[in-house]
């Protein structure tokens, strides 16, 4: 039962950890932004240095967070590749078989797989640093707005924390379903991809059935709790900006001057 | 009226039916249920059971006859009061449990009914000590046995400080384990709180703490009484296909032997404190 982790929360009592999800959402909301107007080797490395000193913050050890990165330096890499041999500019540096590399595509290759990067890496650090629970409920905060225009924003909030909520209820049943079904001879696992599928199909009917029955009986039990929507409701989990957030907006106001500054 | 003044919840010749072409589910039932009062509802599958609780917090509303919930009589504007007046437990741990934490889930019913967060925290944390979960509330729900969500479910009804606990076969997916932490669980808040209970269940056993039993057999009343006027007429139960606890059949077995017992035992320590009692008379 150890990978029902949800998401890629790693506990902590960090810098970071204790920051309003807010204000992460905010300030990673607008590094993305402005990481696409990054243009010179200074505004680049101001950028990097502000992702790298946020993730040393985190005090989560370095390698944790290069595994989670995992899935997508291949993706990184695909892109200096074909950066490297799609664009022709600057001088002819070397040449493969027949094709020619350019001081520019080296440049360029090296710019766009460090901007993904660090894209990837700033919001792996959201999420590992915050409960899903938390960015669900900073979502329906900064949604909050959108309420003015009948945007059904609690609705939308309840149903996350819910789904987050019934997630490990539901792996532990496919859990239990796929042995009672191993056991009646259902075999997932090996044989050709065709029997494989047709061996999902007794391991989701089930899983519907009671997903629909729980579903039914949750909205029951929420209606014998007196809930009737959004309105007139009072919350538990509550978000308080401390100096904490304060500290890092005004720093991070500081960085982006100097990244203006420093563009070409 | 007077009927009324003492009385918390009252049934008058309510009917009810899920769809016109079924039989009713609930037929005339009459009946009260006093501040307090511990009150078992048992009965066949389909007998009404659940029916009577969903009426009682306006889950359901009853096409016939009237509901008083503390003098409220139950319509579309005192559905509200109502549910903050009578909590519900339900049968499956799981399917109840709203919060992704202990305290969360607690906090559910507090935020539906507009308690103040200040209020809010002093409310979970008295009501989970109520049930002795206190320690467990940053907990998520998959790391709880099925009696510790129970517990939970009651915190979460407890906190809104309802009158009236139903427990709708509250301890039917439990082991022997939870079943008798739940039932420690129930009769120490009952104590504790003043609310009344009812309890819906199968297991005759729990039937046992309770101060009347309504029995019920095809949405009507058929018995009502204290647990032991009930077992007397354990006749009756057989034929609807409700088996008595054990010490009460041994009791009635020995009665009919022309064994004397001078009252009908409901545990096993009351059966033996008779016998011994027979034993030294004789
Ligand atoms: N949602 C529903 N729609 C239609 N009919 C229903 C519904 N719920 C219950 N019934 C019917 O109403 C009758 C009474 O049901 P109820 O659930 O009150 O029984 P119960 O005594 O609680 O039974 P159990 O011991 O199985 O929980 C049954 O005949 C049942 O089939
Ligand atoms: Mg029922």
């Amino acid at each position: 039962m150890n990978n029902l982790i949800i998401g890629q929360y790693v506990p902590g009592e960090s810098m970071v950890h204790q920051l309003d999800p807010r204000t992460k959402i905010t300030v990673i909301f607008f590094y993305v932004i402005v990481i696409f107007f990054a243009n010179s080797f200074f505004s680049y490395f101001i950028l990097a240095a502000f992702a790298f000193i946020s993730a040393m913050l985190t005090r989560i050890p370095a390698g944790y967070i290069i595994r989670g990165l995992k899935p997508v330096w291949l993706l990184i890499v695909f892109t200096f590749l074909l950066h490297l041999f799609v664009t022709k500019e600057g001088d002819v540096l070397f040449r493969i078989f027949s094709f020619y590399v350019y001081s520019g595509a080296l440049i360029q290759g090296f710019a766009i797989s460090l901007r993904f990067f660090l894209l990837i890496l700033m919001t792996s650090l959201l999420t590992l640093t915050t409960t899903p629970i938390a960015i669900t409920d900073a979502i329906e905060d900064m949604l909050g707005p959108l309420k003015k225009v009948r945007f059904p924003v609690h609705e939308l909030a309840l149903m996350m924390s819910i789904s987050l909520r019934f997630i490990p209820t539901l792996m532990q049943e496919t859990e239990k379903i796929s042995k009672a079904q191993a056991s009646r001879g259902v075999d997932f696992r090996t044989g050709p991809i065709k029997d494989r599928i047709k061996a999902i199909v007794p391991l989701l009917v089930p899983l519907f059935v009671s997903a629909f029955k729980r579903a039914e009986e949750l909205a029951m039990a929420m209606e014998a709790r007196g809930y009737k929507g959004g309105e007139g409701r009072t919350k538990f989990r509550e978000l308080q900006l401390s100096s904490r957030d304060y500290a890092l907006f005004i720093s991070f106001v500081f960085v982006l001057l100097l990244f203006w500054w420093a563009r070409a | 009226m007077r009927e009324l003044e003492q009385s918390f919840i009252q049934f008058d010749e309510v009917s009810f039916w899920y769809n016109h072409d079924e039989p009713w589910a609930l037929k005339e039932l009459s009946l009260t249920i006093k501040k307090n009062e511990f009150v078992a509802v048992i009965g066949h599958n389909g007998s009404g059971k659940s029916t009577i609780a969903k009426l009682m917090n306006g889950l359901l509303f009853p096409q016939k006859g009237e509901i008083f919930v503390d003098g409220l009589r139950l319509s579309e504007e005192t559905v509200w009061d109502i549910r903050k007046k009578v909590g519900m437990v339900f049968q499956n741990p799981d399917n109840q449990f709203v919060g992704t934490t202990v305290e969360d889930d607690v906090a559910f019913g507090l935020e539906n009914h507009g308690i103040p967060r200040k209020e809010m925290i002093e409310r979970i944390e008295q009501s989970l000590k109520a049930v002795g979960m206190l320690d467990y509330r940053k907990h998520e729900p998959h790391r709880l046995s099925g009696g510790q969500k129970q517990r939970v479910a009651i915190a979460g009804v407890l906190a809104v400080a309802p009158d009236l606990i139903i427990l709708d076969e509250a301890t039917a997916m439990l082991d022997p384990k939870g079943r008798t932490e739940i039932m420690k669980t129930v009769q120490r808040i009952r104590k504790e709180k003043k609310v009344s209970i009812l309890m819906i269940t199968h297991d005759l056993h729990e039937v046992t703490f309770a101060d009347r039993v309504i029995v019920m057999n095809r949405g009507q009343k058929l018995i009502e009484g204290t647990p032991k006027e009930v077992f007397q007429q354990h006749e009756t139960l057989w034929e609807i296909g409700l088996d008595i606890p054990f010490v009460a059949k041994i009791a009635a077995e020995l009665k009919q032997r022309g064994i004397p017992l001078n009252k009908q035992p409901l545990n096993n320590k009351e059966l033996l404190e008779e016998l011994w009692r027979l034993h030294s008379n004789m």
